[in-house]
């Protein structure tokens, strides 16, 4: 069924080496709030996603990084049209799928599918296993070549179950196995396009990587994209091509992997990157830069104006509070390397001569133990 | 059992400098499906001011071990067995009124998520400074000055404020470092962090492991510290303890695990781990199958079922018989000294690049 | 909090105008009216008007709708005399004033209401907190044992059984029956205590059994392991800690069983033959007795509506989640 879909390349794509699977313009949600004395109306909104550009290209993966309330997750449920947007286009193969009703989004919405994060609760408990991972060819009126159970039998397989465990529920699964249930449901349409919500958060970490194993399988043998949505950046570079970096709804950078972990030029990138813990298996690991912010991510509620980060930057400067700064190309960026900075940072990842602490606490402490005892003596 | 109460200056079993020591601890819990063998046979010590970690996945009995220490067990459901002391003191035999005299005030904990475990119903001022009353025997407005004084050393901003909300009010990260605050009032000599910035953004994380790390310095206490990320625990830890299915399988200096581990399951932890600067094209190496159900664990050595190199050891042993833990720098493995570092060097080391 | 307050009160107003609009207008379009009931047999077409025209059946429905809704704003003339503000109409029947009738028989009802209320709480939430502080004990095991038995009790079954035994074969009690206690405070007691402790029983086994099953959901909870991490006595997470979790719950329960026991205990009222305002309800309902039936509605339905405002006070007090958002 992947043959009738070779669609010519699209036109306005940010990636030129790839055919634009999915391309999402200016997307928008906001979550009205109610309230108010005595009639209720809407007295604000949480602006989850505000004006989201991606593209996914055909076959391609990419990450899609952040912390909570950044809208990643919003961002993954409105592209597989699960939350309807508030503005902005999606485009599907070149059709625009923002507003198609139910009938037109149907042959759509078998190829975009979507891998949850929990997998004790995304998959229903009074369903066999054989049921679950069927139900989405029956709702779409699939029938596969030699009937629909074997077709089941083979995604059981291909995610590395035992196709005899066919009429077994999810209960009797481990936690691992019914993450991958979850990825045979995903891909019972030969989807173009999976939208995986953070696959991996809910799972010990020796199974992590058997899921992470098997995606990368099903991405690179099946051909199918991937829009990895995940908090662990290490992961993320991993298993994607391409990585967003969203920040409080907005993406504030966006490129290839290497420009994202190695080049980063946005300042919350830096500090998203120095904040992972990092196993230090040589003595050279500790080479990297020390940014420690302050306080947590604002309410999206009323997010500050201008650079949304600017309320928790090193680097902000009035222009940030007054202008948002455009998600473009700037100069020393390699090409579909996108920030949106007014004052970028030196694209390397490297130690600098003095570490940025904005925590009081933090910097108050250390200046306690630097006076006591000479030179700091915190690393390692 | 009285005369355990007159023990107190006797020094403590082993290792001079050992503050707790925990030696062949085991717990069991009744459940409706059976026995649960949460802890199996544990023993380690930690050092005054130094930092322990404990990395281990769900089921692997780290939290069930420093609930034990506490005392925070079920009475009801669980079997303990084994000493736990205490700058010398007994805790497993200890009655309720000894361990509650001791809680919150020579030892405290940190939970991971401070949402719920802190109450709802109290501000958070009143709740940091109970503890305070009660071991100090503080007043009110001495408990306040304490905690205002402590909310503000963990970087909480308008402190005097802060003190008379309540817990909902606070952001994630700000609810930590009260928590944080919470634990350290009575200045105690041990400190368990029960994965502490699991719950956390990872910029918040990062704020709160190195507030952690700086308090340690000034305050001087010892901590436990457990968590499932070894990069986390690479970054807090001074020794650290790698247990699996309730038993420890591994043990050293973070340095002495980290970079020469020399148990399968530490191997395997390592390098199903992807690194910010590891090789993309290499595919991760995961620990085949799952956590074993500790309701029936498996014989021998707890991880032989999921273990790569059972075939190196000579005969049934991982399968009958249960590798032993030295002292120090150990781990539990029936493979000899040789087999591991080999394997280290040619298997495992070129994964972990 | 005052605002929620004035808020939820003016709700309440609009509420109880459309439980109200909502009986008028079940009860008229029911087949049967009063006066065709009234007239008997032999009806003549006439006489039947007559009626009609006396009762104010005669007048389109709307305005007597609006006669009775406004009424208990500004009262009412009738006939026979002026009823004053809260006015709820004459009842067709008896020709009583309703509020008058509703008035007298209110202290019956608020009594066993009063008394249950109380019983439910010191005993039945009591000794479930008891039972739970003392999980697994042979105390836990009698109080879980009896609660499950008498719970499933029902009084009509119960209430005979109790007054075969103390009244009818050893005399030890007289027959329940309610005595103002103001008159007789002694009488009242005794003559209520029957209705009241079977009534009471059977619902204080179920507080029991919720407020055991509350407690021990908040004693697994992570704040109150916490509170012990802290190293406060058992006693006290328990009566600080878990307690104040443990009262929403029961809360609830509480505020649907007054309310509802408030607009007429109808079953225990039945049961011992005591003349409360359930069984006005009753009455009203079965001889189609408008006013009657509307007045005791409205009645009921407001103490349904003030219990709730108080039951979500009462969340307020004891959640400052609730309040403070």
């Amino acid at each position: 069924m992947s043959d009738n879909l070779t669609l010519p390349a699209q036109k306005g794509s940010t990636d030129t080496s790839k055919e634009t699977l999915l391309e999402v313009k200016g997307l928008t949600k906001h979550f009205p709030i109610y309230g108010g004395f005595p009639i209720k109306r809407k007295v604000g909104a949480v602006q989850a996603v505000d004006g989201v550009d991606l593209t996914v290209g055909v076959g391609e993966s990419v990450g899609l990084v952040g912390e909570s309330g950044c809208g990643k997750s919003t961002t993954g449920r409105l592209i597989t049209r699960l939350l309807e947007p508030t503005a902005g286009k999606i485009t599907y193969l070149g059709k625009d799928i923002t507003r198609a009703s139910r009938r037109q989004l149907a042959p759509v919405r078998s190829e975009i599918q979507m891998i949850f994060q929990d997998p004790y609760s995304s998959l229903n408990p009074r369903q066999t296993v054989g049921t679950i991972i069927k139900s989405p060819m029956e709702v779409n009126g699939i029938e596969p070549e030699g009937g629909r159970e074997k077709k089941v039998r083979e995604l059981l397989e291909l995610v590395g179950l035992n196709p005899e465990h066919y009429n077994r529920f999810p209960h009797e699964f481990s936690g691992g196995q019914r993450q991958r249930i979850g990825v045979a449901r995903a891909l019972a349409l030969n989807p173009k396009l999976i939208v995986a919500d953070e696959p991996v958060s809910a799972l010990d970490v020796s199974i992590q990587a058997q899921v992470v194993n098997l995606l990368q399988k099903v991405q690179q043998e099946l051909g199918i994209a991937f829009l990895f949505i995940a908090h662990d950046l290490a992961i993320v570079r991993h298993f994607s091509q391409r990585v967003a970096v969203m920040y409080l709804g907005k993406v504030v950078e966006v490129g290839d992997r290497d420009s994202i972990y190695n080049r980063p030029r946005h300042p919350y990138t830096h500090a998203l990157l120095s904040a992972v813990p990092e196993v230090a298996i040589d003595d050279e690991a500790e080479d990297r830069e020390r940014i420690r912010l302050y306080g947590d991510v604002p309410s999206p509620i009323s997010p500050p104006s201008g650079c949304r980060f600017r309320t928790r930057c090193w680097k902000a400067q009035d222009k940030c509070a007054s202008e948002e700064p455009p998600l473009v190309q700037i100069s020393g960026n390699r090409d579909g390397h996108l920030t949106a900075c007014h004052f970028p940072e030196d694209p390397t990842t490297e130690a600098r001569a003095e570490d940025v602490v904005l925590d009081p606490a933090l910097k108050a402490l250390e200046k306690d133990a630097a006076g006591e005892s000479g030179p700091k003596v915190t690393k390692g | 059992m009285t005369t355990l109460t007159k023990t107190e200056d006797a020094p403590a079993p082993s290792g001079s400098e050992s503050f707790l020591s925990v030696r062949d601890l085991r717990v069991q819990f009744s459940t409706e499906d059976g026995i649960v063998k949460a802890v199996d046979g544990l023993s380690f010590d930690v050092e005054r001011g130094k930092t322990l970690g404990i990395v281990g996945e769900s089921g692997s009995g780290k939290s069930v071990t420093n609930l034990t220490i506490l005392g925070l067990h079920n009475p009801r459901t669980s079997t303990i067995d084994g000493e736990i002391l205490l700058d010398g003191k007994e805790l497993v035999t200890a009655t309720e009124k000894e361990l509650e005299q001791l809680r919150g005030n020579k030892m405290a904990m940190i939970f991971q998520d401070p949402l719920t475990a802190l109450s709802p119903y109290y501000t958070v001022g009143r709740q940091l400074s109970e503890p305070y009353m009660k071991h100090k025997g503080a007043s009110k407005k001495e408990a306040k000055d304490r905690a205002i004084q402590m909310l503000e050393k963990v970087g909480i901003p308008q402190p005097k404020v802060r003190f008379d909300d309540y817990p909902h009010q606070f952001s994630g990260g700000m609810r930590q470092r009260a928590m944080i605050a919470m634990s350290l009032m009575c200045d105690p000599d041990l400190l368990i962090a029960d994965e502490p910035t699991t719950a956390l953004d990872v910029t918040v994380q990062a704020q709160i492991l190195d507030l952690l790390k700086d308090l340690q310095q000034e305050f001087g206490s010892a901590i436990i510290f457990i968590t499932h990320d070894l990069g986390v625990i690479s970054h807090m830890a001074d020794d650290l303890l790698v247990m699996y299915a309730g038993r420890a399988v591994e043990r050293g200096s973070v340095k002495e695990v980290l970079h020469e581990p020399k148990h399968p399951y530490t191997w395997g932890l390592l390098s199903s781990m992807p690194r910010l600067d590891g090789d993309i094209h290499e595919m991760l190496t995961p620990i085949p199958g799952t956590p074993p159900s500790l309701l029936n664990p498996p014989t021998g050595c707890r991880f032989h079922p999921r273990c790569a190199f059972t075939g190196e050891v000579m005969g049934t042993l991982c399968t009958d018989t249960r590798p032993p833990l030295a002292d120090g720098r150990a781990s539990a493995c029936h493979l000899t000294a040789e087999q591991k570092q080999t394997i280290f060097i040619d298997k495992i080391q070129p994964r972990l690049r | 909090m005052l605002q929620f307050i004035i808020r939820r009160l003016a709700g309440a107003v609009v509420t109880l105008f459309l439980i109200g609009a909502a009986t008028f207008f079940l009860f008229v379009a029911a087949p049967s009216d009063y006066a065709s009931l009234a007239c008997g047999r032999d009806c003549s077409a006439a006489r039947l008007e007559d009626i009609r025209e006396a009762l104010g059946l005669n007048l389109p429905i709307a305005q007597q709708f609006w006669q009775f809704m406004s009424g208990i704003v500004t009262g009412r003339d009738f006939p026979d005399g002026h009823c004053a503000a809260p006015c709820l109409g004459q009842s067709f029947h008896s020709g009583d004033m309703v509020w008058d009738t509703i008035i007298d028989r209110f202290p019956t009802t608020l009594t066993l209401t009063a008394g249950g209320a109380i019983c439910f709480l010191v005993i039945g939430v009591g000794a479930g907190m008891l039972a739970a502080y003392r999980r697994g004990s042979m105390l836990d095991k009698v109080a879980t044992g009896a609660s499950m038995v008498l719970s499933s009790f029902q009084i009509y079954f119960l209430g005979p059984i109790v007054l075969v035994i103390f009244v009818y074969s050893t005399g030890l009690m007289e027959d329940p029956k309610y005595t103002p206690i103001t008159e007789d405070p002694v009488a009242w007691f005794i003559g209520m205590s029957i209705p009241v402790v079977v009534m009471a029983t059977i619902f204080t086994a179920q507080y029991t059994r919720m407020a055991r099953a509350a407690m021990i959901e908040q004693l697994a909870e992570e704040h109150v392991r916490t509170a012990r991490a802290k190293g406060m006595s058992k006693k006290y997470v328990f009566f600080r800690y878990a307690w104040r979790g443990s009262m929403i719950p029961i809360v609830t329960v509480l505020g649907i069983d007054i309310s509802s026991m408030l607009g007429g205990a109808v079953v225990t009222e039945i049961t011992f033959s005591l003349q409360g305002i359930g069984r006005l309800a009753v009455e009203g309902a079965g001889s189609k007795d408008l006013p009657l039936t509307m007045g005791v509605m409205m009645f009921g339905a407001f103490f349904i509506l003030m219990v709730n405002i108080l039951t979500d006070i009462a969340y307020a007090y004891i959640d400052p989640r609730v309040r403070l958002s």
